[in-house]
């Protein structure tokens, strides 16, 4: 019995389309684009979000024990770009620099990364060193960069981050469509299967089925996916559900346009808001839980430095504040900063709050 | 309302059974059987290739006996049913340990995580709830923004991030020693300590462990309450109320904060599992012998019928959390009840 939107008088559509169109000419996304752009927090999360992004994309560039230029015996190299391209499997080191240590080369000139260390660099005649100008945040026991380890470690956060919130949408999306979209028994199942999922205790779930598994960043991603869809699946099955019953999915049905095109062409772009707001708010939690994991030492392979484990580190040598303080700070500073765009995109996106600022 | 109980008992039914099933695939979906786990942990972890030649013969029959014993040679459906059957009688089997039955060991931590537990959610809500209240009563001025900038910061804060720096900074090392490091008690507590002392130590040792769980919770509730405050001072009765002129304290009160909190009713079923995945860190973390650490040693010693048993249990209580919230608000709001009944 919800109202159609025809007993709507035509005055007022018009009315509003013509306001939408001497308000937003680019349609919803630049309207959204100057919308997210009057709240300043939000742009100062965003602005965080994206140095982070490119701090992990850089990270070889800004902490590496190989130089970007180096002069040796009368030739120029450049082996950070080199290494990734021994990476590829496309060239290999020459000779006289394979296996060395690139800042004890006699007679080489070289130009290097701003922290000259790789966060597997062991170092044990300076284990625990406080911070110092060698040592921007300090070493660890094993006399590991810190700086660089977090560095590195951001890869790790954003990149778990990242696909586990993919794995999740994907899984989230598909099922909360199908439980919208064709409702009665369906969604009756399916929305069991919300509730035994919001029953299960994720994180003892999670930490048991990755203490199982053999440690790997790839399953950790898997597992925090598939265990974090159920918030975005209900978003998208109230959304299916509100947008199904409008009069053009019931004119698509009824011209025969198949099922999955209705679903995924006609509704899904407009279901689509609520969905960007919990992706946004889903890599803030994906990050968490594996800092979370990597803090148990589960999960993620022991030999990989990560925000987790160098925090863990702190919570047993007790004196070695910069352990703790540093690698803390780039979680939290991260989860804000999601949860500011997310919080700024819901407030653009949802229009229950349009018009109230 | 009976009616209501009944039915919400039975939807609880196919839940609880997909819990507890998808619990029991994890389980098996671990490389090698229950058997094998529990022949490393009886031979201190040894690995194949480990165990001498002429032991081999041994170890298989031993494990062949386990595997009868446990009935794993019969089929996965079977092995779970059986598995329920002994749920009905709290039998979980004995732990690959140290041959303890779990349930005991189970049965020995629960008080401490459920002291735990509920004294963060009275604090969460004994926080959040006024501070709600207070925002919402005073939209958009400094002290509402403030108290939305210090939750929104708070929320953000990792529990992990939170515990260690309280580890490192407050509870001795080479800084402050305002709170203890570890435990539930300290070392000399005797049970003939006066009521006072007794208190007074536990409430020490219980304070940073009950605030950490707590401050998420808080933040995200006291956003909660604001918003629902603020949904329910639009609506048309309380208008209706002011324009009769009833005082602003008597509207506040007892027209807006009692319909604003039925639905805090429903955030304690989504605050309890969050609760339990945070007293694994905080009892790792601060050594609180509690299911938590139990859960994470298990775990780690992979000692299948311990986990298994925690998992169900941690479940159990999360369902009976959501059961009693949706109870409760049956209670604060009949029409729930009545509206289900009439469908």
């Amino acid at each position: 019995m919800t109202p159609r939107s025809a007993n709507i008088p035509v005055a007022t559509t018009a009315d509003e389309n013509s306001l939408a169109v001497s308000e937003s000419p680019g349609g919803l996304w630049s309207d959204v684009r100057r919308r997210f752009r009057r709240n300043a927090i939000a742009l100062v999360g965003f602005y965080v979000v994206c140095f982070l992004t490119c701090v992990a994309l850089f990270a070889d560039f800004l902490a590496n024990d190989k130089p970007y230029y180096l002069e040796y015996h009368g030739k120029v190299y450049f082996p950070i770009l080199r290494s990734y391209l021994v990476g590829m499997r496309l060239a290999n080191w020459p000779t006289e620099l394979l296996n060395v240590n690139f800042k004890k080369l006699e007679g080489a000139k070289g130009i290097f990364p701003p922290n000259p260390y790789r966060p597997s660099n062991i170092n044990l005649l300076e284990p625990l060193e406080s911070p110092s100008s060698k040592h921007w945040f300090g070493t660890d026991k094993l006399g590991r960069d810190v700086a660089s380890g977090m560095i590195h470690g951001s890869r790790i956060s954003l990149s778990i981050g990242f696909v586990a919130v993919g794995i999740a949408v994907i899984i989230g999306v598909i099922l909360g469509a199908i439980a919208g979209y064709f409702g009665s028994w369906v969604d009756l199942v399916i929305s069991r299967l919300f509730e035994i999922m919001l029953s299960i205790p994720t994180f003892f779930l999670l930490i048991t089925v990755a203490a199982l598994l053999p440690p790997s960043i790839f399953l950790t991603m898997a597992i925090i996916g598939m265990t974090s869809w159920v918030g975005m699946a209900r978003f998208t099955r109230n959304e299916f559900l509100r947008i199904r019953s409008l009069d053009y999915v019931t004119a698509a049905i009824a011209l025969g346009v198949s099922d999955r095109k209705v679903m995924f062409k006609h509704i899904l772009p407009n279901a689509l808001a609520p969905v960007i707001v919990s992706v946004v708010l889903g890599i803030a939690g994906a990050i968490l839980v594996e800092s979370s994991l990597s803090f148990l030492g589960i999960g993620v392979p022991a030999e990989l430095v990560t925000w987790g484990s160098i925090l863990h580190e702190a919570s047993t040598t007790t004196f070695a504040w910069w352990l703790a303080v540093f690698p803390g700070f780039a979680i939290f500073i991260t989860v804000l900063a999601y949860y500011l765009v997310g919080e700024g995109l819901r407030e653009v996106l949802d229009p229950r709050l349009r018009g109230l600022r | 309302m009976g009616s209501y109980l009944v039915q919400r008992f039975l939807l609880l039914i196919p839940t609880f059974i997909g819990v507890t099933l998808i619990g029991f695939l994890v389980m098996h979906l671990a490389p090698g059987d229950p058997a094998e786990l529990r022949a490393a942990g009886g031979l201190g972890g040894a690995r194949e290739g480990a165990i001498s030649r002429n032991k081999q013969g041994s170890v298989d029959e031993a494990l062949s006996q386990w595997r009868k014993q446990y009935g794993l040679d019969r089929p996965i459906p079977i092995q779970y049913a059986i598995w329920l059957s002994n749920l009905a009688t709290l039998n979980f089997g004995e732990s690959f340990k140290d041959n303890q039955s779990v349930w005991l060991k189970i049965s020995e931590r629960i008080p401490v995580t459920v002291k735990l537990n509920l004294l963060s959610l009275l604090l969460v809500y004994a926080i959040a709830i006024p501070l709600g209240i207070y925002s919402a009563t005073h939209p958009n001025s400094l002290g509402d923004q403030v108290t939305t900038l210090i939750a929104f910061v708070l929320f953000a804060v990792p529990l992990i991030w939170a515990a260690t720096m309280a580890i490192v900074f407050i509870c001795g090392g080479d800084f402050l020693y305002l709170f203890p490091p570890a435990g539930l008690e300290s070392l000399e507590y005797s049970s003939n300590w006066p009521l006072w002392r007794k208190f007074k130590d536990q409430t020490w040792h219980l304070f940073l462990p009950v605030v950490m769980l707590s401050y998420d919770g808080f933040a995200g509730l006291s956003r909660y309450m604001r918003a629902s405050m603020l949904d329910v001072m639009g609506q048309d009765f309380v208008q209706m109320a002011r324009a009769k002129g009833l005082a602003e304290r008597v509207v506040v009160f007892k027209h807006v904060v009692r319909n604003s909190l039925i639905p805090q009713v429903t955030i304690l079923a989504s605050i309890l599992p969050g609760l339990i995945g945070g007293s694994i860190i905080i009892e790792t973390i601060f050594s609180i012998p509690g299911l938590g650490q139990l859960g994470y040693e298990s775990v780690l010693a992979r000692d299948y019928p311990t986990v298994m048993a925690l998992f169900t249990v941690s479940a159990l209580l999360t369902l009976l959390g959501i059961l009693i919230s949706d109870l409760l608000l049956a209670v604060v709001d009949p029409r729930i009840a009545f509206g289900r009944r009439q469908q």
